[in-house]
């Protein structure tokens, strides 16, 4: 057992309020979403009284238990994975726990953000701390009712045991738990002890998703509520010259078109706007087409065939200043026996959530209520009161803080479940929109985005360029040399220390941006979705030029890694009270990769075991990918077998390292979710633009993947104690090199351009 | 705008809507029924998917008024008390991520079962095409229709 101190976060612990008696409906309404075999289950019975223990948890007088589920959910799977958490540390059993979805609260949760994969790594400590603290606490208050000691209480699944073998549940002294003192420290469970975590445990909102509950942004209904479609610019870098709204306002149900000017800050990069209010969806849809606005060019309508030219000059020059540069490359290149020099391309892709874009807003002079599908709930409320310049800004970074806080309290924002977010939901675009109109009308209002809205109007996936070269030398692989090129966006630094970093003496990553008016943001995985592909691919075809098993390619290079690995290990160890002289003797050696050589090692063994590496059957041809993103490192290989003189992905192996796996059934459906959606962009993903316009609106011309090609998925998790990393993002990056291999196996034909079907003469 | 008398889940309805309103918006902006959802509005994604005399139909493709005195069956009818077998199904295999899709997957596997009570994959394949999961629940879709044919 260890102790752990819980200043960290100590606010959320504080005593919020006790006694709230507005939980009771939630537990009816819990209820109500059971299907009947569960409530009759059920041991506890609706708590007439509910006690606020800290800002996660509160428990009914009957021992029933509520917990707030922190972070928005975008399919993640994060509403049922962190209250388990918190549950497995509070020590109850599952059954007896009803998981509310909480509001923004930056005084009460950490870090509320669905991005990055981080929302279970990074709210891993917190929420098991809030769990024991509650624990804890019941714990003390149980012993001062026996006046016993309270070292000489336990607590397990509900109830509290004292020395003498007495019992008493939650429920009976969670009024005198929620007054109790907040612990200075308090005991962790052991990882062999937990009970929930590791358990397959079901969605918490399974019940409502299958009857048709109104969960989503979209089915948000509200007392006069009117519904708004929003006309933008149709190409990127235009103005609006004129607007004839008159056909619109004779639509049926349209009341009004206004137009809009947003202030050009952030990801809004939209000035003119045209908003259609109505009384019905179809209405506003309908007025929306009825406008008639003429655009103008503000500044130059872009073309994909241009991106493209310009791209493929700018990814075979150098940067001026490398983003890592390890020995001598350049001198390694010149004096190699040969050099394999490969160019790898993708297009833009947009987000194509099932749920359109959408938000609800009501914006009163007193108070701001703001609902909906977003995964920056905090960034966005900065972003409304900055929009109605609500803060007077003095400059004074206290005085400030201040008065942000003031003007929060005037904001409440719910997050409801998202269909979908992919990154697309990180950009508030849409809460500005919608906040903007029920300002300018004085009405609660729905901001609805029409398939074709979300697609042409989105914050893309960059299109990208890989040039990646390799010096041979003596039949081994000398130097490596990344170049990237992005439109408007290029990799994080921290990207450079991927593999094979930290595994060649020498080595070089260069990029650049090509600038542009279009729109690029966060796109699952970002630079890795592709990254992965591009390197992956390279080093297969490296291993097949060189005649070494792909596999054993990159365990070697990995056991290169893990000796430079272990030597900065023993620096650190032998200078760990001294920063600097630890820093002045590693200059010594090749500066480390970002990841762990000994995991890397471990999915990439495990995956090769698992789907008989090397010895397929006739006619099935494999392909190996093996990446790390997001703190979790996924091995995969595909089989493809021919069908009808066609390549088909029949099935995919994964072996995946995230530590502690918190909820195997829905971290199997992450990493299956992941690698289908990896082959299915890579596939088939693409949005062109010409003269500024996206080129593909909607599914009848963007082509997503579907059941039929769909593979069996089969996932092995890396069994180990560490604590836990994301599973939202890290299976896909590696997806789209495993079928380009296995494809090149099966056909001789390699992939170097995405969609791969528009390249290959084989796929069709 | 025009008065049209149509029939969800077994229940009478009106409602006061211009006649090309698709059933879509119907249900969802004047009945209040919100588990059929919108995803493309051209019928190439089955988030809509209903049944119109027990056949899966698009209703974002469907107009009002050509609805008549058809029978309309949504998620939210499916069954009186959620056992529906691809609904025991779906909490089986737990399939869904984000959830979106997944009542237009569940009504487009139900018409798909009443026609064809033991689908191999293949008949999964070629029925569950037209339904788009944009987090690629694929493979759980198509376990939860076999776990369900084998339940009713």
């Amino acid at each position: 057992m260890k102790l752990i101190t819980t200043k960290h976060n100590r606010r959320s612990f504080l005593k919020v309020s006790t006694a709230a008696g507005g939980g009771m409906l939630l537990g009816f309404s819990w209820f109500a979403g059971c299907k009947p075999a569960t409530v009759e289950e059920m041991a506890k019975a609706v708590p007439s009284t509910w006690f606020d223990i800290n800002s996660y948890i509160k428990i009914g007088d009957t021992g029933l238990v509520t917990i707030m589920s922190p972070n928005p959910e975008i399919g993640q799977n994060v509403k049922t994975s962190m209250p388990m958490i918190i549950a497995e540390e509070l020590d109850v059993r599952w059954k007896d726990v009803v998981v509310q979805q909480a509001g923004l609260n930056t005084e009460w949760y950490t870090r509320q953000v669905a991005g990055g994969s981080q929302s279970i790594r990074q709210g891993w400590e917190s929420l098991r701390m809030a769990g024991a603290t509650a624990k804890q606490m019941l714990i003390n208050a149980a012993a001062k009712k026996w006046n016993v000691d309270a070292a000489e209480c336990t607590a397990s699944e509900g109830v509290i045991t004292n020395a003498k073998g007495e019992t008493i549940g939650y429920g009976e002294v969670a009024a005198e738990a929620a007054e109790m003192e907040v612990p200075e420290t308090v005991p962790l469970k052991e990882v062999k002890d937990f009970k929930i975590i590791g358990t397959d445990t079901y969605n918490v909102d399974i019940e409502n998703i299958i009857t048709g509950k109104p969960l989503f942004g979209l089915d948000t209904q509200r007392e006069g509520m009117l519904y708004a479609t929003v006309i933008r610019p149709p190409a990127f870098g235009q103005k609006l010259k004129s607007l004839d709204d008159s056909e619109a306002l004779k639509v049926n149900g349209v009341q009004q078109v206004i137009q809009m000017r947003v202030p050009l800050k952030e990801k809004d990069r939209f000035a003119d706007k045209i908003a259609i209010i109505a009384n019905s969806t179809w209405a506003a849809m309908k007025g929306q087409k009825a406008v008639k606005a003429v655009w103008e060019e503000e500044t130059p309508a872009e073309h994909s065939d241009n991106h493209n030219k310009e791209l493929l000059k700018m990814v075979t020059t150098l940067a001026k200043e490398p983003v890592r540069r390890n020995g001598d490359p350049e001198k390694v290149f010149e004096e190699a026996d040969e050099v394999l020099e490969r160019i790898y391309e993708a297009p833009f892709l947009p987000h194509n959530c099932m749920e359109p874009m959408n938000f609800f807003a009501d914006v009163r002079e007193d108070k701001i209520d703001l609902i909906g599908p977003i995964q920056t709930p905090a960034w966005t409320r900065n972003r409304i009161v900055d929009l109605f310049e609500m803060v007077e800004k003095t400059g004074d970074e206290e005085k400030d803080k201040a008065a942000y806080a003031e003007a929060f309290k005037k904001i409440n924002l719910e997050m409801t479940r998202m269909g979908g977010g992919f990154g697309r939901r990180l950009y508030g675009d849409f809460v500005i929109e919608a906040a903007q109109i029920s300002k300018m009308t004085g009405k609660p209002v729905k901001v609805v985005f029409t398939r074709e809205d979300d697609m042409a109007a989105g914050t893309y996936r960059p299109s990208t360029k890989y040039r990646i070269r390799a010096a041979i030398k003596d039949n081994k692989l000398a130097a490596y040399h990344l170049t990237e090129v992005g439109v408007n966006g290029n990799m994080w630094a921290a990207l450079a220390d991927g593999f094979p970093a930290g595994a060649m003496d020498d080595y070089r990553v260069d990029t650049h941006q090509l600038k542009s008016n279009i729109t690029i943001g966060a796109w699952r995985a970002p630079y890795t979705n592709f990254l992965a592909s591009a390197e992956q691919s390279f080093f297969d075809e490296l291993a097949h030029k060189i005649g070494v098993d792909a596999v054993q390619m990159r365990l070697g290079l990995l056991e290169e890694a893990k000796a430079n690995y272990d030597k900065h290990r023993e620096l650190e160890e032998k200078f760990k009270d001294d920063e600097e002289q630890l820093a002045e003797a590693q200059k010594a050696l090749l500066p480390k990769g970002n990841y762990e050589p000994d995991k890397f090692i471990g999915v990439i063994k495990l995956a090769a075991e698992k789907s008989g590496w090397g010895k397929a059957p006739a006619g099935t041809y494999q392909g190996f990918s093996v990446f790390y993103s997001h703190n979790t490192y996924v091995a995969e290989v595909a089989d493809v077998v021919m069908e009808d003189g066609k390549p088909k992905v029949k099935k995919m192996t994964c072996a995946v390292d995230c530590g502690i796996v918190v909820n195997p059934i829905a971290a199997k459906n992450q990493v299956e979710g992941g690698i289908i959606d990896g082959i299915g962009h890579s596939m088939f993903g693409e949005l062109t633009f010409e003269d500024g316009k996206a080129t593909q609106t909607n599914f009848n011309n963007y082509r997503m993947i579907r059941i039929n090609e769909a593979p069996e998925i089969e996932i092995h998790f890396v069994k180990n104690e560490n604590n836990p990393t994301g599973l939202g993002e890290p299976a896909l990056p590696p997806a789209g090199a495993a079928i380009a291999n296995a494809i090149f196996a099966a056909t001789g034909e390699r992939l170097y351009s995405q969609p791969y079907v528009k390249q290959s003469k084989v796929l069709g | 705008m025009a008065v049209f008398n149509i029939k969800v889940n077994n229940e009478n309805r009106q409602v006061d809507v211009d006649p090309d309103t698709p059933l879509l918006w119907v249900l969802r902006d004047n009945i209040g029924l919100v588990g059929t959802k919108y995803g493309c509005g051209i019928g190439q994604c089955g988030a809509c998917t209903v049944h119109v005399n027990g056949a899966a139909m698009r209703s974002c493709s469907l107009p009002v008024s050509a609805v008549g005195d058809k029978s309309i069956i949504t998620i939210e009818g499916l069954s009186t008390d959620a056992s529906h077998p691809l609904q025991e199904a779906w909490r089986t295999h737990d399939v869904p991520q984000c959830g979106y899709c997944q009542a237009g997957q569940i009504m487009n596997a139900a018409s798909l079962l009443a026609n064809n009570p033991d689908p191999s994959d293949k008949d999964i394949d070629q029925a569950m095409q037209g339904n788009l999961c944009r987090c690629a629940t694929y493979t759980r879709i198509r376990a939860a229709i076999k776990t369900a044919a084998k339940i009713s």
